[in-house]
């Protein structure tokens, strides 16, 4: 066996991982130890437990870049995707329970969970998969076939009740993007996003008005009239806006619940206005009928949030949801969380309490503090300066990891590449935007920060693996 | 490949764009706002709550029924208390020794859990108390107090009715998160139904304290601080006077008395008796136990919660639902001799003359007409069989409110009990049961329990000709506008012109001539109408029942009075419900009447009800 040319590792990968796992591992400490007990290497506390799991990650590190052939992972990919895809099955009837969610294999003292390694798996597969020569988006088939890939396992995920983890693979959506997939899916995503938070924090009627708006705007921008579009288009919104005056109805300010009997009748007159000052505007069919299209789906979109809002969703996802939009208040409920979470990020200041010195998150104000709500302590005891400084590490990794993806030759590297850093991206996102009050709760760790074996041998296979792929790259 | 480059670079900046988000957010949160910071300060700010006034509760003219009287609480921080002369603190305040001793022992034993918090010492001492308090309070430091709002009740209206505040306790703690162990709230009554509207916000000052524990000063001279915004008031719909008097005849009763302004289904009295006096109500955690030992249940509100048959008040529904249904005619006529007999069932009735119409079977309440109508009703050949036609009449009495909760906004009110055909499947096997088994149904006898709200409900619905608002405590103001449900009218199931033949019944029954049965309830100068009921229970004596309203045409209140184990319907509950009408129509009692008033005010009915563990 040839030697691994070491020098041509990434070392800029490597530093960044290391930078986070041992900053991650001072946190952890700062946050479960108590001035009682002195002992560092007391594998009964959780940074004790922490250390090991980051010595064996290393070894794994080193394992992955030193012994394992490169070749293999092309190879056992589908094995390996249908392995943990039945895992993931099985620990919904088998796991035992954490927090309300069946995700969880309990091996003796260790217990560990699949659905992080489904990340590694389904990127693995999707590399494969994408990789081959006639493989492309424009292809009905081979779409489909793809958006089966991540489908799979999220499916299988939300079984387990893990709905972040779930959340995560919609990052996969960003390198299907890179990968040719029309943009416009990302973007009716996004508009449905922001119709179903527009309806939560302003009222349907609103939604309704904004949706208007934007398809004014875009119909402005394709349609070639833009003053006459625009003109019409903001002359109608302005005219709906009084509507509910006129007819001495309070539409805009009601947040939530049952839509009253009056509305039905706004919103069956609504379409019919328009189709007739655009039918008297412009005489253009094609443009006339996209629009009531798009109106008609935002429509039954800005409906059906009350539905999803009430019935779909748990109890505890509409507290949170409710929480973050300031529909309910509730800092000693739900709230609680997210709440002391920002005392304990706000009070840090500039350059923070100082290491060991926090009064917020050592003092078990913040739950879940050495998990999920890692940053917290790393806001209040490093400051906006360490906060700043973190963020900084995972932009570095991410565009590190996307800009090298770009340089290979190697489809399948490339695509895997992207799959880890859209994969770190989401997890990051997801948890410092919930800590900093900017998303609803939603339980998933900080990428090597936050203590959790699982996860974070799960990311440095992961990562390790790309690394190990990029070395080929050189080999060549 | 140009595209792909063009979409890296969208991911790239998208990616930029997002973690510039979250520094933009982060430098707000960790630099800009302050708010974060003094919340993580806690322990060194101390924050000193200010209480604010709880609102008044007004009747419908705006006379204060409950107002308030600043008491205080006195406070105690343990951490800061030194030795102090414990003889001359408890004669401030009229304590025991020992009493204050065990306090302390408790706070020792709870001392870390208390830390540097002040907690309440004793409650609500007087003014007098606390000055001389105030000028002594060098002596004990340690001690300090705080001014609460205390309730005052100018009128003697009913304790059920207005409800009491205490300190909130664990349970209602868990159930409310918003609320501080030591902060009041309403229980029962108004006070717990209108809590939210009366309670107002808290607020708090908010001090420095230094490494020694004292406060030192203003933090940020009050820029934090908040303010407490006072409760708002509340406008009843009661009329005070009208409450105090129903309070008065309902004394040494057991029962209850109801008045509605039926055009808007105001309730202008709710009297439950033996109720609450407000003196007990003041100072409700002192009487508690007494109340709750009282025999007679002071603390239930029977208005609401207690289901009674109604007796023969009900044939007007029946009578009703049978003009409806077309089986009963105003002319129709039947025979009565001294009851109505089938085989060998036998409902007993009154001498009287015979035949009756419809209109002289309600003046003499005549028991035989009316089982006569339910018979027809329930064996209408256009239903396929009995069970059909009577899931028909239990539908028209639903319609009434009967067997449902109402909708009013009194805590706990009840729904009573309407049977069901299932239930008379279990009683006589399935669909074995027949009219003449139900017949007590006919004259609100037997499986049927209507609380005195309901049946209130029903006087205002006749004298609405047909519809009833819902009844309700709040009056509807500008400033506070009530619930939606308390604006709709609720037709019932029967058609409005057929509820003109039982106005004239009803006048009749006061008005009319030999044999009708409300004739004590007439009123010189008032067109009243009425309908008396004698409910028979197995618990004693029959319950007294009268429901009525006046005038005639357009019906100014609608009263039910309802006296438990009383006798007849015309001995107790009549005179009772005919005077709180006089009184609300004319302000005064004429003389004629007044030996009435006399003999009800006077009477004490107390020992017919039979009581467990007296």
């Amino acid at each position: 066996m040839k030697t691994v040319p070491y020098r041509k590792l990434d070392w800029v990968l490597v530093g960044v991982y290391l930078l986070l796992v041992v900053f991650g591992w001072m946190n952890v400490y700062s946050s479960s130890s108590s001035s009682d007990e002195e002992a560092v290497f007391s594998i009964t506390a959780k940074y004790g437990m922490h250390l090991l799991w980051i010595i064996a990650s290393f070894a794994m590190a080193f394992t992955i870049i030193r012994f394992i052939p490169v070749k293999t992972y092309p190879a056992i990919s589908w094995p390996f995707y249908l392995a943990v895809c039945f895992l993931l099955v099985a620990v919904a009837f088998a796991g035992k329970e954490v927090n309300g969610s069946k995700s969880w294999f309990a091996l003796g003292p260790f217990s560990f969970q699949p659905a992080e390694f489904s990340k590694i798996s389904t990127s693995m597969v999707l590399a494969y998969v994408m990789g081959k020569y006639n493989f492309s988006f424009s292809k009905r088939k081979d779409r489909y076939f793809a958006f089966a890939l991540i489908l799979m396992p999220i499916a299988f995920i939300l079984l387990e009740k893990e709905t972040g983890s779930a959340l995560v693979y919609l990052g996969f959506l960003l390198v299907f993007y890179r990968e040719g997939m029309s943009g416009w899916l990302i973007g009716l995503g996004l508009m449905a996003a922001f119709l179903f938070i527009m309806t939560l924090v302003l009222s349907p009627f609103a939604a309704i008005l904004i949706l208007m708006g934007i398809l004014t705007l875009l119909l402005a921008v394709y349609d070639g009239r833009p003053f006459y579009t625009l003109l019409g288009g903001g002359a109608l919104i302005s005219l709906l806006y009084y509507l509910p005056d006129l007819l001495s109805l309070d539409l805009l300010s009601g947040i939530t619940g049952r839509f009253q009997s009056e509305i039905w009748l706004v919103f069956l007159t609504v379409p019919a206005a328009i189709v007739f000052t655009f039918i008297f505007l412009f005489k253009k069919k094609r443009s006339l009928r996209n629009l009531m299209l798009g109106y008609i789906a935002g429509v039954v979109m800005v409906f059906s949030v009350d539905f999803i809002f009430e019935k779909v969703l748990q109890d505890h996802q509409r507290a949170r949801i409710e929480v973050l939009f300031g529909i309910r208040e509730d800092p000693s409920g739900v709230g609680y969380n997210v709440h002391q979470s920002l005392i304990a990020i706000g009070s840090g200041g500039l350059t923070g309490k100082g290491y060991l010195g926090g009064t917020q998150t050592r003092f078990d104000f913040v739950p879940e503090q050495s998990t999920d709500f890692i940053f917290c302590t790393i806001g209040e005891e490093w400051g906006f300066v360490g906060a700043v400084a973190v963020l900084a590490l995972y932009l570095t990794l991410i565009l590190r990891l996307i800009g090298s993806a770009e340089k290979q030759k190697d489809k399948f590297t490339r695509i895997y590449g992207y799959c880890v850093a859209c994969c770190i991206l989401m997890h990051v996102v997801i948890n410092i935007c919930m800590t900093i009050g900017l998303m609803p709760v939603i339980g998933i760790p900080l990428p090597l920060l936050s203590y959790g074996g699982s996860s974070l041998m799960a990311f440095t296979i992961m990562l390790f693996i790309y690394i190990r792929l990029d070395l080929a790259h050189w080999k060549k | 490949m140009p595209i792909s480059q063009d979409r890296k670079s969208v991911l790239v900046i998208s990616i930029i764009i997002l973690f510039a988000v979250m520094a933009i957010r982060l430098f707000k949160v960790q630099i800009i706002d302050k708010e974060y910071r003094i919340t993580a300060e806690n322990n060194a700010l101390k924050y000193e709550t200010r209480y604010p006034a709880r609102g008044q509760i007004l009747d419908r003219y705006g006379n204060t029924i409950v107002g308030n009287k600043i008491s205080y609480d006195i406070m105690v921080t343990p951490i800061d208390v030194k030795e102090f002369d414990t003889v001359a603190f408890c004669r401030l305040f009229d304590m025991d020794t020992s009493l204050v001793k065990q306090q302390f022992r408790e706070y020792r034993r709870f001392r870390r859990k208390i830390g540097y918090q002040t907690i309440t010492f004793k409650k609500q001492v007087s003014n007098e108390q606390y000055n001389a308090f105030i000028e002594k309070s060098f002596l004990f430091p340690g001690f300090s107090g705080v001014p609460r709002s205390a309730r005052t009740y100018p009128f003697n209206a009913g304790g059920n009715l207005l409800g009491y505040i205490s300190e909130v306790d664990g349970d209602y703690l868990k159930k409310h998160p918003d609320y501080r162990s030591g902060d009041y709230a309403g229980k029962t009554g108004i006070e717990e139904a209108y809590e939210n509207l009366l309670k107002g916000e808290k607020g708090y000052t908010i001090y420095l304290r230094d490494a020694h524990n004292r406060i030192k000063e203003h933090y940020s001279d009050g820029e934090y601080d908040k303010t407490a915004i006072p409760g708002k008031d509340l406008t009843t719909t009661i009329d005070a006077e009208l409450q105090a008097y129903g309070e008065l005849l309902m004394n040494h009763k057991v029962g209850s008395l109801v008045a509605i302004e039926p055009s808007t289904g105001e309730i202008l009295t709710m009297v439950s008796s033996p109720g609450i006096n407000v003196e007990q109500l003041a100072d409700i955690s002192k009487h508690y136990s007494e109340i709750v030992s009282d025999p007679y249940k002071p603390m239930f509100n029977r208005a609401v919660m207690s289901p009674q048959p109604p007796g023969s008040v009900f044939k007007l529904v029946n009578g009703l639902i049978g003009l409806q249904e077309g089986v009963l005619k105003p002319e129709t006529q039947y025979p009565c001799h001294a009851g109505y007999v089938v085989g060998n069932l036998k409902v007993g009735c009154h001498i009287h003359p015979s035949p009756l119409d419809l209109h002289h079977s309600i003046m003499m309440s005549c028991n035989a007409y009316y089982c006569y109508t339910f018979r027809s009703i329930l064996d209408n050949p256009k239903y396929g069989s009995v069970r059909e036609a009577f899931e028909k009449w239990k539908a028209y009495t639903e319609s009434f409110g009967f067997g449902t909760k109402l909708g009013t906004d009194i805590p706990s009110e009840q729904a009573g009990i309407m049977p069901t055909a299932e239930r008379y499947d279990k009683l006589h096997g399935k669909d074995r049961w027949k009219s003449i088994s139900i017949i007590s149904l006919s004259i609100g006898q037997g499986e049927i329990g209507c609380t005195p709200m309901h049946l209130a409900n029903l006087a205002a619905t006749i004298a609405n000709r047909g519809f009833y608002y819902i009844p309700h405590l709040q009056k509807d103001t500008p400033e506070s506008p009530i619930d939606g449900r308390f604006r709709e009218r609720h037709y019932t199931m029967v058609d409005t012109s057929h509820f003109n033949d039982i106005v004239t019944g009803m006048r009749m029954a006061v008005a009319g001539g030999p044999g009708a049965t409300a004739r004590v309830a007439n009123i010189p100068g008032i067109e009243i109408c009425g309908k008396t009921g004698t409910a028979q229970n197995p618990h004693g004596d029959d319950h007294s029942v009268f429901i009525c309203f006046a005038p005639k045409d357009n019906p100014k209140i609608a009263v039910v009075a309802y006296v438990e184990n009383g006798g007849f319907g015309a001995t107790w509950a009549a005179p009772i419900a005919s005077l709180l009408v006089e009184k609300y129509l004319n302000r005064e009692i004429c003389p004629q009447r007044k030996y009435l008033e006399d003999r009800i005010v006077t009477s004490d009915l107390l020992y017919k009800v039979k009581v467990r563990n007296k």
